[in-house]
């Protein structure tokens, strides 16, 4: 350990704005960008089921109109 | 000798590639960030002259390497693309391009917030910077293009075009910044070039290389996916993948 | 024989740039009024202008030529005619070089003529201004080839403009980079037959290679 307290390593000789930032910003750009390839990925198969449901709507409403 | 790739032109043989790899990649992503970060914020010696400012290397210069690696990687899988006609290739090349420039932010903020206390400007232009944001606006204009078409399949092609005109730029745009920079220079030194680096200091640093490319490839099988159902919303395998995801997540 | 389907293809594009004068005119128009702009906005001093002519006239000279560019494939794709090279038994890569010499000819001879009295607005010495023909000289058709490949892959989108710059300019930076130093390098009285070979590297490269990175756009394009 190189720091002899935690304040001392959240200060970080001095330097805590610049590291932190970084550190930070860093680590919400990739939450950022694993977040929303995710959710993409979800929404992307949310339509997919959306448009199945509303062919099967249209299908039945199609069958009991011709019946 | 390559037969054993075959398969992954076909987009669903990839898919589920991506679902195998995927685990995989986002435990070994954690893993070795974890390791590198803890290792390289708490555990490494200070350098003698940047005191613990320096640890911002610990993410610098992993996103700088990789952020070119994976614009050589989406290079390399337009080259696939063009001459074996695979789209998945173009597919990956596409899932890849965001990633890569989220990569290059990086670098250049973290390379913004080094200098700031190094040197007391928040922008330099010197030589590994002003390539960085330059291949920053390489990869915009990579996603922007492919953005551009809406037919997607003539979208990847020109995509992967420009990738290959940008990935044979890139080292004349490295070297001819380079010199420039040499031309231009005033009383600063770049010190982002180590002379020599102790390795209680290197270890943290290779580990966070492996993590962030393991992240990167994390990131990639999702994005990859996410492009392969929206190229093959009516394929009879797509609409099973998700009838079934949609039951799983109701029952 | 074939000399003469090369030929025709060549004059007909010389025919319908000089039919279409004032669309000539637009990009020689904007690269003037660009240079007006920098004594006007940062000092008319001639020291300053002198210290940033080099690089004012070839920033001038990449943004008018991205204009001018969209030209080059466009009229060709909407009327048909460039069906008909590709489906044509001429190899497409020659059929490009063409095109983009007569582009060269019409689009950036114009700008070599001009530089002079470019070079008085911004109070370049003769031995800038002899660095700076040259440089445009090899830099200008490098514009043009590099350029066409960008050109060949958005001539089919509707708002092809803003995105071509946006694909052109890093690729551009380079030459800037070089031309810019030869033309110091000559108002310091030092030799600049460096930068110029490496521009001419560059040329090579690009004339050994765009063509076919051309006229695979052009296919992209016309799918």
């Amino acid at each position: 350990m190189q720091f002899d307290s935690f304040s001392s390593f959240l200060s970080m000789g001095g330097y805590a704005f610049y590291v932190w930032l970084s550190f930070g910003v860093t680590g919400g750009a990739m939450l950022l960008l694993a977040l929303q390839s995710y959710l993409q990925h979800k929404s992307l198969l949310n339509t997919v089921v959306v448009e199945q449901e509303r062919r099967a709507r249209v299908k039945k409403a199609r069958d009991n109109a011709s019946m | 000798m390559w037969k054993w790739l075959h398969p992954y032109a076909k987009t669903e043989k990839a898919y589920r590639l991506c679902i195998t790899l995927q685990p995989w990649f986002w435990i070994g992503a954690i893993v070795c960030l974890f390791i590198g970060t803890i290792w390289g914020l708490a555990f490494a010696p200070q350098d003698y002259q940047q005191g613990d400012s320096f640890r911002i290397i610990y993410i610098h210069v992993p996103s700088a390497i990789l952020s070119m690696g994976t614009y050589v990687a989406m290079a390399v899988a337009a080259l696939v693309g063009m001459v074996w006609q695979w789209r998945t290739a173009y597919m990956t090349m596409i899932a890849m391009a965001p990633v890569g420039a989220v990569m290059t932010f990086i670098a250049l903020f973290t390379g913004a917030a080094w200098g700031k206390p190094m040197w007391g400007a928040w922008w330099v232009w010197d030589a590994r910077l002003t390539s960085e944001l330059i291949l920053l606006f390489l990869y915009i204009g990579v996603i922007a293009l492919y953005g551009a078409f809406e037919d997607k399949q003539q979208g990847g092609k020109a995509a992967g075009v420009m990738a290959l005109v940008g990935v044979v730029n890139i080292p004349i745009i490295h070297y001819s910044v380079e010199w420039w920079n040499t031309l231009h220079q005033g009383a600063t030194i770049s010190k982002f070039d180590n002379p020599s680096i102790a390795p209680e200091m290197l270890w943290p640093l290779l580990i966070n290389l492996l993590g962030f490319a393991l992240f990167i490839g994390a990131v990639t099988t999702v994005r990859l996916r996410s492009e392969i159902i929206r190229r093959e919303l009516h394929r009879p395998w797509v609409q099973a993948l998700a009838s079934s995801y949609y039951e799983n997540k109701r029952t | 024989m074939v000399v003469a389907l090369y030929k025709g293809i060549f004059k007909r594009d010389m025919s319908i740039a000089f039919q279409q004068k004032a669309e000539l005119m637009q990009p020689l128009m904007f690269l003037l009024m660009v240079v007006t702009l920098f004594p006007l906005g940062v000092s008319p001093s001639p020291d300053t202008l002198q210290r940033i002519g080099p690089g004012v006239i070839w920033i001038a000279a990449i943004l008018s030529s991205l204009m001018a560019m969209e030209r080059m494939f466009r009229d060709d794709f909407q009327d048909g005619a460039m069906e008909q090279y590709v489906l044509s038994g001429l190899p497409l890569p020659a059929v490009s070089i063409v095109k983009v010499a007569g582009h060269w000819l019409v689009s950036f001879v114009p700008l070599l003529l001009l530089s002079p009295l470019l070079a008085v607005f911004l109070h370049l010495t003769i031995d800038m201004y002899i660095a700076l023909m040259l440089t445009l000289l090899l830099g200008t058709p490098l514009l043009s080839l590099i350029g066409a490949i960008a050109v060949g892959l958005t001539v089919g989108l509707q708002k092809g403009g803003l995105l071509l710059a946006l694909l052109l300019i890093p690729v551009f930076i380079p030459l800037l980079i070089f031309a810019t130093s030869a033309v110091d390098s000559a108002a310091l009285q030092l030799p600049y037959y460096p930068q110029l070979a490496i521009i001419a590297a560059m040329l090579l490269l690009a004339v050994a290679s765009a063509p076919f990175a051309i006229a695979y756009s052009l296919k992209v394009s016309q799918n």
